[in-house]
């Protein structure tokens, strides 16, 4: 019975390693990447929730009775444009960051927040 | 006769592509220098896929399917030799030199220069 | 591992190993978009964010144990949550009783399109692409609000010599890249219009669209890509998409049907869902490629500056 569940540990495993990198690390981009790693893990939860034994992908075609849900894939097409478009907008706010603050660790950040008031 | 023929030649193609794709890996793993192993990458990834699209090539009875197989063949021969010859251009620009000398070196020349 | 190149290089290998993943999991769509955009497009602007801010990690000062101790926690709670969930693979799960039968069996009649998720995405809940297709188009203005650069005359000669000098000896690069260009916009636009019919469609289309013109701007320098694309242009064409898609919905309206109801765009219903679902997918596709060169652009220009400000000053 727990051996059926399997592709959930998996999930879990790498959503927890997205997890960690982000609030371990105190690089910036360093973040990012952690964040896009929790996001793949997210996407793969998904995709094979939506699988179904012997299904074949969600494409009309002769001959074939089972498919595989489509309404996950649709859910995660949306799902991944949106996660590039805020990756492009959190790595424009670490270029401002860097020419701002001069350094994109968190700690160099924080000792001149710090410093300023 | 005819799908026994086409099996036959279209795993050899496959198994040919395999070897071919794994002796690349070995490589780059044991060659001692950056230029040797890309090398090694190069020529071997290009031959080893482009076999295994032609043993694919064999297996589908649809003709379309074929076009669409010949023209990422030809696609790939385009560019994967154009990537390894990016990534060397990249080495040479950071200054990555080669350790194994110039052909016809003889060791006293080597042995006398500082 | 210190060296944030070596990080986004196996960042992009796993996205392109998750996108395989898709594929075995009959998920065709998802690892084509997943393919195109995590392997291609997000590993390439974060090294190009990377060329600004540095390339190198500085190294720890403490262990992070509390991190880890947090982490296991939550971890074993989420495997405590998942105790319940259907096995996978299983035909009897929920989410395969309520909505998806119905989208599986009469799509075909009321739509006509083959790709069932093309018909979700771009009919069913075409609300929800237009929702995304807005989202895309605000993270195009953000990224021009922070990061775009106003070029004053004399900055740019300088900026262009800079560049010519650079690119006139990479030979075969050139010309290999102008064999492949128009045959990567040519799949680019296959793509886009196939979507009904196999996987693709407008975001994907748009993405590699965009690809070929990120490969032209390098090989060839910003000056020419900036003198071949118009800035202007590729914002007005990023407008250009959102108003198509919602000009989709509002003429449905003003016909008499509800919002993006697409039998009101022709006498025949299913050739109204064609015709509705090809100006979408073209609306998505324009928005999508014009917001990820904007996008590029900026970062490349944002990196002259700079560039161009420790050449000043030193």
């Amino acid at each position: 019975m727990i051996l059926g569940l399997y592709n959930y540990w998996i999930v879990i495993i790498l959503m927890m390693i997205g997890f960690y990198i982000v609030i371990a690390h105190g690089n910036l981009i360093k973040k990012i990447v952690g964040l896009t790693i929790f996001q793949t893990s997210v996407f793969i939860f998904y995709i094979s929730m939506a699988k179904v034994d012997e299904g074949t992908a969600p494409i009309l075609a002769e001959g074939i009775n089972q498919y595989s849900n489509p309404l996950p894939h649709v859910l995660i097409l949306t799902a991944i444009v949106v996660g590039i478009a805020t990756t492009a907008l959190a790595l424009a706010l670490a270029v401002r960051i860097k020419e701002a603050y001069g350094s994109i660790e968190e700690k160099d950040i924080q000792e001149k927040d710090n410093l300023d008031c | 006769m005819m799908d026994i023929f086409l099996n036959i030649t279209s795993s050899l193609f496959l198994l040919i592509g395999s070897f071919l794709c794994l002796s690349g890996g070995i490589g780059i793993l044991r060659f001692p220098d950056f230029f040797t192993r890309m090398h090694a990458v190069g020529v071997s990834d290009t031959l080893a896929s482009a076999m295994i699209l032609i043993g694919l090539m064999l297996q589908v009875p649809d003709a379309i399917v074929i076009v669409k197989l010949v023209i990422i063949l030809l696609m790939t021969l385009l560019i994967s030799p154009t990537a390894s010859h990016a990534l060397a251009k990249a080495a040479i620009h950071n200054g990555i030199t080669h350790k194994i000398g110039k052909t016809g070196e003889s060791d006293k020349e080597l042995s006398s220069n500082p | 591992m210190k060296d944030l190149f070596a990080v986004i290089m196996l960042t992009g290998i796993y996205s392109l190993l998750s996108a395989s993943f898709f594929v075995a999991m009959d998920a065709v769509d998802v690892a084509f978009t997943e393919a195109a955009v995590g392997a291609g497009v997000s590993t390439l602007l974060m090294l190009v964010a990377i060329t600004i801010t540095g390339r190198s990690e500085n190294p720890a000062r403490h262990k992070p144990f509390l991190a880890l101790a947090v982490v296991i926690v939550t971890g074993s709670l989420l495997i405590y949550g998942t105790l319940d969930m259907p096995h996978f693979g299983s035909s009897l799960a929920p989410i395969h009783q309520h909505v998806t039968p119905r989208y599986i069996n009469d799509s075909m009649q009321e739509i006509g399109v083959p790709n069932i998720v093309t018909s979700v995405l771009a009919s069913y809940r075409a609300f929800d692409t237009f929702g995304e297709v807005v989202v895309i188009f605000t993270a195009g203005i953000g990224v021009l609000a922070l990061l775009m650069v106003v070029r004053r005359p004399e900055d740019i000669e300088k900026i262009n010599f800079l560049n010519e000098s650079m690119h006139e000896k990479h030979l075969i690069l050139r010309i290999v890249t102008k064999t492949l260009i128009p045959f990567i916009m040519l799949f680019a636009l296959y793509v886009q219009f196939h979507g009904d019919f196999g996987p693709g469609g407008g975001f994907q289309a748009g993405v590699i669209f965009a690809a070929a013109i990120f490969l032209y701007t390098m090989v060839f320098g910003m000056a020419t890509a900036r003198r071949v694309i118009n800035q202007s242009f590729i914002r007005i064409l990023a407008a250009v998409g959102v108003l198509l898609y919602g000009s989709v919905g509002v003429v449905s309206m003003l016909n008499g049907k509800e919002f993006f109801d697409y039998s009101a765009l022709a006498s025949d219903p299913v050739a109204g869902q064609h015709l509705g679902i090809l100006l979408i997918e073209l609306g998505v596709g324009c928005t999508v490629t014009a917001v990820m060169v904007i996008i590029f652009f900026n970062f490349a220009d944002r990196k002259e500056k700079s560039q161009h400000n420790e050449n000043k000053g030193s």
